[in-house]
């Protein structure tokens, strides 16, 4: 939010001619208690913040470096830790693009296609938000594990879904799901056909089209929505913790590996994973604010 | 036009341009106008059939596998013995104890954001102050930080040997605290583009008539944001009611005390009860899904009667 978009509404500090006129007495009585009301505001709000949001997050950081940079360095390279990290940013690297692709192709048959299933589209869309990561763990479980649906079929061809990597990239995919398509319906949306119908007289075929066309107009809207989903799926911890059996060494992302440390009493790993984790955290901020005046700027061809 | 607030994304339907509330299955799609073809939305043409055809059978067979096949089994599972065994799982002591606890704390942690939310909103879109801009952003960070990792940070300050003195581990308290956290973002930033967007002539006119500032807020501003918060809580309590990470760590999960819904069925789960686990998870579905649902119905009606 740039400063220049809000305005203080109310009076700005003007100076106004001494009076003894009651009218303007009682206007400088309004104008402090205006100014007391708006910094007793501004003073609630950040109070709050700084409770619920400042305080933690600067208590961890001060936590995780209170002994120095040698003990963090340490607990962080230890070979699980490690092997977390990992873990954690092969999952985003399948699923990312996985959500990517289909979620334009989503945004693409929601606003370009005409059936009657839109509905079910939407829903879709809707349910990784109303659903709670367990059950999505869950109901993976039931199609994919050894007592569900598949669960026979997938032990017959010696594969393993649940409590290894493709039952994990299933788990982030789902919970990672709407992202990019909510953010490319509203661009394709404004874009309208105009110029795809412009390209098609002139010759472009489908593809051509869409990547001459349409790819570079709702380029913003998608990166927008992969800086999302890259967050969402980087973060998952209920619906992986379900279908991933928490392998030490094995199965276990790095938000599963802060678990692991701090029930095992060990807060010096857990806070360093979890320092790696918010500095994550903190660089997907810097890209969303970044690239949220993008996405207003250049969504429309 | 206001920049991208980002967690206006976690709001349902970005179907349709700026109405970002609400959820995306419904009217909404189809009563938008959009500068597409006569039927308001597309003109219908997906050129290239072929390749068209078979992206959306690849895009079928993927969300198949993703999400409705999951969702199919997990109804399967609950419905499995019946409605008796599905009651007998749901009223189960422990069960009702978990869902209690939820849907209250979720519902004090919804009122709570939705007094403190707009109160944020509103400073930060009125007012000015040196860091106003880093404020902003950080609010966002509820969304981009790992549930557990927000449970651990909270137990820093909030914990066993925290600076402040207050403990609150194994406490509901500190499962209102996780949630508090957790939903942050979703009343600000459904707000917040109302009020960028909201003209200030009328409060100024109102003030212009005598109104002090509660009864301008009250009456003009407060209607306005209606549709906008109900539909920042809505998420928010969906959001509470499934949330399990942040909560998991700090309440201790323990029953009939602190064990939330999700923390039930995930101890379901690892104790082999998946159908028990199943139904109180179906339970949980439809009321997020009521809740959203309803609360979308219900700002559609609200934005109805707003200048």
């Amino acid at each position: 939010m740039s400063s220049s978009e809000t305005a203080v509404i109310g009076r700005s500090a003007v100076p106004r001619a001494r009076s003894t006129d009651p009218g303007r007495a009682r206007g400088h009585e309004r104008e402090a208690g205006k100014t007391a009301r708006r910094l007793g505001l501004r003073f609630l709000a950040l109070g709050y913040l700084l409770a619920l949001l400042g305080a933690p997050v600067a208590m961890i950081f001060y936590r995780t470096f209170e002994h120095g940079l040698a003990p963090v360095w340490n607990a962080v390279t230890q070979p699980n830790a490690m092997h977390a990290f990992w873990l954690s940013v092969e999952l985003v690297a399948i699923v990312v693009p996985l959500n990517t692709i289909f979620g334009i192709g989503i945004a693409l048959l929601i606003e370009r296609g005409r059936f009657r299933g839109k509905w079910l589209l939407g829903l879709i869309l809707d349910l990784p938000f109303a659903i709670s990561p367990v059950v999505v763990g869950l109901s993976l479980v039931l199609v994919y594990g050894r007592a569900g649906w598949f669960g026979d079929w997938l032990s017959a061809h010696g594969i393993q879904v649940i409590f290894s990597i493709p039952g994990m990239v299933l788990a982030t995919a789902f919970v990672s799901l709407p992202f990019v398509a909510r953010e490319t319906v509203p661009v394709l949306h404004e874009l309208g056909t105009d110029a795809e119908q412009a390209a098609a007289t002139l010759g472009a075929n489908a593809w051509q089209t869409f990547r001459k066309v349409t790819l570079p107009a709702i380029r913003w809207g998608v990166v927008y929505g992969v800086v999302l989903t890259t967050a969402r799926a980087l973060g998952e911890f209920g619906a992986v913790s379900i279908v991933s059996g928490r392998l030490e060494g094995q199965t276990q992302t790095l938000p599963l590996y802060v678990q692991d440390r701090f029930e095992n009493f060990d807060t010096t790993g857990a806070y360093a994973a979890a320092v790696v984790l918010a500095l994550l955290a903190f660089a997907t901020l810097l890209g969303m604010n970044l690239l949220a005046k993008r996405t207003r700027r250049d969504e429309v061809v | 036009m206001s920049p991208e607030p980002a967690s206006q994304a976690l709001a349902p339907s970005a179907i349709g341009g700026q109405g970002r509330r609400g959820l995306s299955f419904g009217r909404r799609a189809r009563d938008r106008p959009g500068r597409g073809g006569p039927d308001g939305i597309g003109d219908g043409r997906l050129r290239g059939r072929a390749g068209t055809a078979l992206g959306a059978g690849l895009l079928g067979v993927y969300l198949s596998v993703l999400v409705l096949l999951p969702i199919a089994a997990l109804l399967d599972s609950a419905t499995k013995g019946g409605t008796s065994a599905f009651w007998h799982a749901v009223s189960s002591p422990e069960a009702v104890a978990a869902l209690k606890l939820t849907l209250i704390v979720s519902a004090i942690v919804v009122a709570i954001n939705a007094v403190f939310g707009t109160l944020i909103a509103w400073v930060l879109v009125r007012d000015e102050f040196p860091g106003k801009s880093v404020v902003n952003a950080l609010i966002d960070l509820p969304f981009a930080l790992p549930t557990v990792v927000a449970g651990v940070v909270l137990l820093a300050l909030y914990g066993k040997g925290g600076p402040t003195g207050i403990d609150i581990t194994f406490t509901r308290a500190a499962v209102g605290l996780a949630l508090l956290f957790v939903t942050l973002p979703f009343v600000v930033r459904s707000v917040q583009p109302v009020l960028l967007e909201l003209d200030g002539s009328m409060e100024e006119a109102a003030s212009s008539l005598g109104a002090g500032g509660l009864t301008v807020f009250r009456r003009i501003v407060l209607p306005n944001l209606t549709p906008a918060i109900l539909s920042g809580a809505a998420l928010s309590f969906a959001r509470a009611l499934g949330e399990f990470g942040s909560v998991v760590l700090i309440s201790g999960n323990l029953p009939f005390k602190t064990e939330v819904g999700s923390v039930y069925i995930f101890n379901q789960v690892e104790n082999d009860n998946v159908s028990a686990a199943a139904s109180v998870s179906v339970v949980l579905l439809v009321f997020a899904l009521i809740v959203l649902g309803g609360m979308t119905w219900l700002s559609r009606r609200g934005s109805r009667h707003v200048l």
